[in-house]
């Protein structure tokens, strides 16, 4: 059709006569368009200067430990301001153990919520659920820990514990006291605080297992849960392998809740039951009252290799939800 | 979906052998449970913030400041106001910087130097907040003291990567006809970027920005050894700053029976804080053109 054409063009045409042409307004608004890029550059910037800002200034301020005690600062268990000896594998260990246990209860349960909202609750029921799941993840840290030394720690001590030295006893991880204050509290509490972002990274990993997958292995004659197990579960495999690492990068750097029901005795003991102590733990009850600049230097130390660990275990993870999730549309949250 | 296909299959496939139904309903059975005891700790704990905490909410709790050391009665409205302050610097610093840096990614960032960007924000992120603390120690407490300025710049510091993030998400979901509709008309990029794009995205970004600041209001380790904490009013930025998270902290951890009904009073508050943020989140979404992402 020809007619419609020049109607169009003498409108075009017509509008730069009626307003001082806005073509010459988006020319001026060159050095404008310029200055806004490069303040949104420096934005962008800024981030990488963030984290080179952390990487400096954590390295810079732990050199003095590094030179005293070089690798064994890490391997020995000699901490003691005082004679300014610093050994931190307590700490190391501390965090490694509570972490493994958070992970091992929280795993299951985190897994198994995922599971049942996307495949086999009621679709009604999936958003409510799934935000509930992730309330957990909006309470504080220090709130977990307030509840965990008032609820928690006297259930613990009455009647989880003897429970469980009386049934697990022989394996020597349930053995000692029931103080209720100990790596297994802080376990229980941080797999608590890592159920949601597991929980919720599992979810998103499971939705993006193609539906023709699941019908499939149903047309097979597959009952729901082989269907779930063969169908959906093998598929999401590595994205769950991948948020189950992300649960673990924020068990490693969680402080609070932990500070408040491990103990912070820098033990290493077989036990469940005894207290011990995290790298988290030991700079936020240590570091602002620390003199000396060795002390100093060897809690940052500390601090340094918790960065360096979270960033390995961070990355890790990203790529495997990325090699599942690979190619999807971007959903709301990270 | 599973549900539909699942009723067809059900009955019709005649030799699912007992084991296999068994296995299938102790699954689901398991799968309950798993939803029950994750589930429990939530109640448990919502539970015992309003039990504990109405109890212990009362006036003096509100306006008045901490009483010495084993005396009763006094009050965190110190704690509360500079917890006001703190995070309002960190918001002035963290929000600005954070939707930039989302803008750059989002408008400019299709590049390598972007890739960098966008995964350092993601590693940003996984930073332990008690490291960040570390950080904001060394720059702005060594040498001069204990300050909200510095409680404020590592809770921005802890804002950025998420509003960052969720910013770009956000712009990218703006279909690119309605920036080529502004080009067309004349806009400068910068303009369209504002008044089209942003604002076509405020919802979105609004929702990352109230998360970010929900995250780090009830952020403790990083203010240890940057706010530090302070018994007593204190406006002024130079100086050590009390915080709400920090106070319950302390009371938690403390001997007097009425340090205890006061951390609980605080905890109910700042989490009343942190709810009303999550929930004010919540609405926004589902007022906005956003609502499905």
């Amino acid at each position: 059709m020809p007619g419609p054409q020049p109607v169009e063009e003498t409108q075009v045409m017509s509008q730069p006569a009626g307003q001082p042409s806005p073509l010459l307004r988006s020319s001026s608004g060159e050095i404008p368009d310029f200055a806004f890029k490069v303040a949104m550059v420096a934005c962008g910037l800024a981030i990488l200067g963030i984290l080179f800002l952390i990487v400096y200034e954590l390295m810079s301020h732990s050199t003095l430990s590094w030179h005293a005690f070089g690798l064994k600062f890490f391997s020995g268990s000699d901490w003691d301001p005082v004679n300014e000896q610093f050994g931190a594998w307590p700490f190391v260990y501390g965090t490694l153990v509570s972490s493994f246990v958070a992970l091992v209860i929280a795993v299951p349960l985190a897994v198994g919520v995922a599971v049942f909202t996307t495949e086999m609750c009621p679709k009604a029921a999936r958003g409510p659920l799934s935000f509930f799941v992730e309330l957990l993840a909006a309470i504080p840290s220090v709130i977990y820990g307030l509840w965990a030394i008032f609820v928690l720690v006297p259930i613990m001590s009455g009647y989880l514990e003897p429970f469980l030295r009386k049934t697990l006893g022989w394996t020597g991880l349930f053995e000692g006291p029931a103080y209720g204050i100990g790596m297994l509290t802080a376990g229980i509490v941080l797999a608590i605080m890592i159920v949601p972002i597991i929980s919720s990274i599992t979810r998103e990993v499971l939705m993006v297992v193609p539906q023709h997958q699941r019908e499939g292995v149903l047309a097979l004659g597959a009952t729901r849960w082989e269907m779930i197990r063969m169908g959906v579960l093998r598929n999401a495999r590595a994205g769950i392998v991948g948020a189950i690492i992300l649960g673990l990068g924020r068990a490693l750097g969680e402080t609070m809740a932990v500070t408040m029901v491990i103990g912070n005795n820098p033990l290493i003991s077989k036990s469940l039951f005894a207290p011990g102590y995290t790298m988290a733990s030991v700079l936020a009850n240590e570091f602002s009252e620390a003199t000396g600049d060795r002390y100093l230097s060897a809690l940052v130390e500390i601090g340094l290799a918790l960065f360096l660990v979270t960033i390995i275990v961070n990355a890790l993870a990203q790529l495997l939800v990325w090699t599942v999730t690979r190619g999807q549309p971007a959903r709301g949250h990270a | 979906m599973p549900e539909t296909a699942l009723a067809s299959v059900h009955h019709p496939v005649l030799n699912v052998s007992l084991r296999r139904r068994l296995t299938d309903h102790v699954m689901t059975g398991l799968a309950v449970l798993t939803v029950i005891l994750v589930l429990a700790p939530l109640v448990a704990i919502f539970g015992y913030l309003v039990y504990k905490g109405i109890g212990s909410l009362n006036w003096d709790f509100l306006t008045q400041t901490p009483k010495p050391e084993g005396e009763p009665g006094g009050g965190m409205a110190n704690a509360i106001v500079g917890s006001g302050l703190i995070l309002g610097i960190a918001s002035a610093l963290g929000i600005p910087l954070g939707i930039g840096a989302g803008v750059y990614l989002a408008e400019y960032g299709r590049n390598r130097l972007g890739q960098l960007v966008r995964f350092t924000a993601d590693v940003l992120n996984g930073v332990p907040s008690i490291v960040i603390g570390i950080v904001a120690w060394a720059i702005l407490v060594r040498g001069r003291g204990f300050s909200a300025w510095a409680g404020g710049v590592a809770l921005a510091i802890m804002m950025v990567p998420t509003i960052t993030r969720a910013t770009e998400e956000m712009l990218l979901l703006v279909p690119q006809a309605l920036r080529e509709a502004a080009y067309g008309l004349g806009v400068p990029r910068w303009r369209t970027t504002l008044s089209i794009t942003l604002r076509t995205a405020t919802s979105g970004v609004i929702t990352g920005v109230m998360l970010a600041f929900a995250r780090v209001a009830g952020e403790t380790a990083p203010l240890l050894f940057t706010a530090l904490g302070n018994q007593f009013w204190s406006l002024r930025l130079n100086q050590p700053t009390a915080a709400l998270p920090l106070q319950i902290y302390q009371y938690a951890t403390s001997a007097y029976t009425d340090q205890h009904r006061q951390a609980w009073a605080g905890a109910l508050v700042l989490i009343v804080l942190i709810v009303s943020a999550v929930a004010a989140v919540r609405y926004v979404v589902r007022r906005g053109t956003f609502g499905a992402a």
